[in-house]
């Protein structure tokens, strides 16, 4: 056990005009995820403070978070990882704070579904399985990881700074997950609905999304590949 | 507020999101989640779906029927079993077609790996059955299922904390929630309500449950009269990661993965001579903590080792690729080349609320509880009896989600809505000011510690008498002390201090409700094993508890097992 500093971003609207840094201190072991010590500062110091948690092991998504300057899951990052140094913990970047580390993530889901993140065929269902390559099915092998954690839509610069419109990195990954799965049949338009620049083109290969990504999906090269798909399929089409 | 729908369905997992969007389109239907909807535990499902495909090799409905009731230790109720094996290969197809994205096997079909306790031939041999998408199964159909509901339109309140069931004698009236965003009581009037709040295993300290299972539907059915059944059966997972409970998925040994003690033993071996590690999991949880009571964990401290060492990468990384990564985070090891430290984490629960095979609640003396619905974990239709099978959990929140579907849209007609007396959420309101007004106390999540503590020592793998009692009298005692409670935070917006308040009220009336039955069960039976009657007796324990809320306390009775093909023998495998 050693004693670890976190300093953590406090916001009430009912309250605060703006966001303020409380810094607590909390005995850890290493191998701690920071969500235990956050829990242990809710639990037996501070029962004010607010985040999201749920599964505690990285599958639902609920505590991403900015953590010493990176959009991360607190169940997936131990104490260990900050070399036991002070721990900066501020929600994340880009959605509105309702309270503490706790966002609005509406605007996140409703751009997740704007992209029809579902299955669209026109062939009538056969009566077992459709069949599909397993070649075909490791194409979004890396895309079904995708937990809607918001981590790479928060952190990315061309939301942030440049393109506020940018249809954003988690839900060009959906996009992709769908492009390559055997099985749809509505990819050309899903390919139309991302030419423009708010959409597909709007990145910029910053490369943040692949970063932070929790799930390790390497975002900006599926975002690269879609690119790719646009040029091949909408100019084939058009020449 | 008050709100008003045709049919409220409570919790998002698989089992909710298949009831609402069986009734979409039909009905007024709306989704209250405590958690956003893509955040439910069902997503933390790793290994897969039971299916008899017969992809890999021939199967039959009535070989996976024929394991589920002999999984369950013939407690399952057999027409339950039958529906669930013979409506599999229809949901897993259901599922496909809807975009569930399968793992393959060569020849293009829906890929099947082998699962603890699924056979082949009644029982000669370990079989590929479960149909998965790498290690992630219950993640993509919940999204699956999730992006279909958006699709269908229906309108979901996500953060929405269940505090009460409205009722007037056994027929449903509404609801009373808590919004956690603004802190405020909301009502919905409702002519359905259909409970798929998940299971509880937040009662336990090792599990491998999500902050959120704390059995909110199981209690307010219990509180509302409905008796609880099978409540001692707790399904112990062999393999949680030891210290944190985190899942390692069963399908690590369906892909070969094996169990060595301390001397590097496959120890299995003398537990189960033909299936070995695929054993299910009651007697593979019982025999790790035999190694270890007989000082064989590794280092003679208690845990084993799962070893994945000779499966190599390539199939670490496209069959279980998700419990890797576990291993390389929480652990720091790398599954390639080192092994797992694991014990047994509480994962599941096989009791619940009854319900018949199309998920209308039994109440008091097994009358329907008119307008009342139960799906999923929080219900006990029986399908899993005394112990469940891996894979048949996410089968049975998809085939009677759907079912209860159907059976909501059928007995709406002749549910009339009711006229909600004003002022009926008026206790919980009163409730809510009471723990926010009491200045000082205790922290509610200092009793949680305690109440979790006492049912892993009292009320786990091993069981017995003097245990049982010593736990219920220290459940009883913390039960006592929730006046006490007190939160320190006052504020209106995400106050989940306040709600840890409500949980723990939650946990602890269920943690009694394990305890008294599992101390009137004097047998041993699936998960539920006493030292002190270490046998099955069939002659007099073949048979379902019932628990109900009484004046004087939890009161125990019992009622039959629907026995139809398969009579009771001997489990060994």
């Amino acid at each position: 056990m050693a004693e670890i500093s976190l300093r953590i971003s406090r916001f009430d609207p009912d309250v605060d005009r703006e966001s303020r840094f409380v810094t607590y201190s909390v005995q850890a072991e290493p191998t701690e995820r920071v969500l235990d010590c956050l829990n242990r500062i809710k639990w037996e110091q501070d029962g004010t403070l607010a985040y999201r948690m749920s599964c505690g092991h990285g599958v639902c998504g609920s505590d991403a978070m900015k953590i010493n300057g990176r959009c991360s899951l607190a169940c997936q990052k131990l104490v260990r990882d900050y070399d036991g140094g002070e721990i900066v913990i501020e929600p994340l970047p880009s959605y509105r704070v309702l309270k503490d580390l706790v966002v609005d993530l509406n605007p996140f889901f409703e751009r997740v579904q704007l992209i029809r993140p579902f299955l669209i065929t026109s062939a009538p269902a056969p009566e077992k399985e459709r069949k599909q390559d397993h070649e075909d099915s490791e194409k979004v092998r890396e895309a079904i990881r995708c937990i809607l954690c918001a981590c790479c839509t928060a952190s990315c610069p061309v939301l942030t700074s440049e393109n506020e419109r940018f249809i954003g990195p988690a839900p060009l990954v959906w996009v992709f997950r769908y492009l390559f799965d055997s099985r749809d049949e509505e990819g050309l338009k899903r390919l139309e609905q991302m030419d423009n620049p708010d959409g597909a083109w709007g990145c910029k290969n910053y490369f943040e999304c692949t970063r932070v990504c929790p799930k390790e999906i390497p975002v900006t090269k599926q975002i690269n590949i879609i690119k790719r798909e646009i040029q091949k399929k909408l100019q084939q089409k058009t020449d | 507020m008050i709100f008003e729908h045709d049919v409220v369905v409570v919790g998002a997992g698989l089992a909710g999101l298949r009831t609402a969007v069986e009734v979409a389109g039909y009905v007024d239907v709306a989704l209250i989640s405590k958690v956003f909807p893509t955040r439910s535990h069902s997503g933390a499902a790793q290994g897969g779906i039971a299916a008899a495909l017969g992809n890999e090799e021939p199967d039959s409905w009535e070989w996976h029927m024929f394991d589920t009731v002999k999984g369950s230790d013939f407690l399952a109720d057999q027409d339950a079993a039958e529906v669930l094996a013979r409506d599999a290969p229809r949901a897993v197809y259901e599922l496909e077609h809807m975009g569930v994205p399968f793992n393959r096997n060569p020849k293009g079909l829906i890929a099947q790996r082998a699962f603890g306790g699924h056979t082949g031939e009644l029982g000669r041999r370990s079989i590929k059955r479960a149909c998965h998408a790498a290690d992630r199964t219950g993640r993509v159909i919940m999204d699956t299922l999730y992006h279909e509901a958006v699709r269908k339109g229906i309108k979901v309140y996500p953060e929405f904390h269940l505090l009460e069931l409205i009722h007037k004698e056994e027929r449903v009236e509404g609801l009373a929630v808590y919004d956690l965003a603004l802190g405020e009581v909301h009502v919905f009037k409702t002519r359905a309500v259909v409970l798929a709040t998940g299971g509880f295993g937040k009662v336990y300290k090792t599990t491998s449950n999500c902050f959120a299972n704390t059995g909110d539907g199981v209690y307010l059915a219990y509180n509302a009269g409905v008796p609880l059944q099978d409540m001692e059966f707790v399904q112990f997972h062999p393999t949680g990661i030891r210290g944190l409970g985190v899942l390692i998925s069963e399908a690590a040994r369906g892909e070969g993965g094996v169990l060595r003690n301390g001397s590097g033993e496959r120890f299995m071996e003398k537990y189960a001579p033909t299936l070995m590690d695929l054993a299910p999991r009651d007697m593979v949880s019982r025999a790790i903590a035999r190694e270890v009571r007989e000082g064989r964990g590794v280092g003679g401290q208690d845990y084993v080792h799962l070893d994945l060492t000779h499966l190599g990468i390539e199939r670490l990384s496209e069959k279980l690729p998700e419990i890797s990564s576990f291993v390389r985070i929480y652990l720091g090891l790398d599954p390639v080349k080192d092994l797992i430290p694991v014990e047994p984490t509480c994962h599941y629960m096989m009791g619940g609320i009854p319900t018949d095979l199309g998920g209308a609640v039994l109440g008091q003396s097994g009358r329907i509880f008119q307008g009342l619905y139960a799906a999923g974990e929080c219900a006990c239709v029986s399908v899993h009896g005394a112990n469940r099978l891996g894979c048949n959990s996410l089968l049975d929140l998809v085939v009677f989600g759907r079912r209860t579907g159907k059976r909501v849209l059928k007995d709406l007609p002749h549910l009339e809505p009711q006229s909600l007396a004003e002022g009926a959420d008026e206790s919980v309101r009163m409730g809510l000011d009471r723990i926010k007004e009491r200045k000082k106390g205790i922290r509610p999540r200092a009793l949680q510690k305690q109440m979790q503590e006492v049912m892993s020592t009292c009320c786990a793998v091993y069981r017995s008498e003097t245990g049982l009692t010593e736990g219920l009298d220290s459940v009883r005692s913390l039960l006592a002390r929730l006046d006490e409670v007190a939160v320190e935070n006052k504020g209106r917006r995400f106050n989940t201090d306040l709600t840890d308040c409500l949980e723990l009220e939650y946990l602890l009336r269920l943690a009694e409700v394990i305890l008294v039955s599992a101390g009137a069960r004097k047998e041993s039976r699936g998960a539920h094993f006493r030292e002190d009657f270490p046998q099955r007796d069939d002659l007099n324990w073949l048979k379902h508890s019932l628990v109900q809320k009484t004046d004087q306390g939890p009161l125990v009775s019992y009622k039959p097992v629907t026995i139809t093909r398969f009579q009771p023998e001997a489990r060994v495998y």
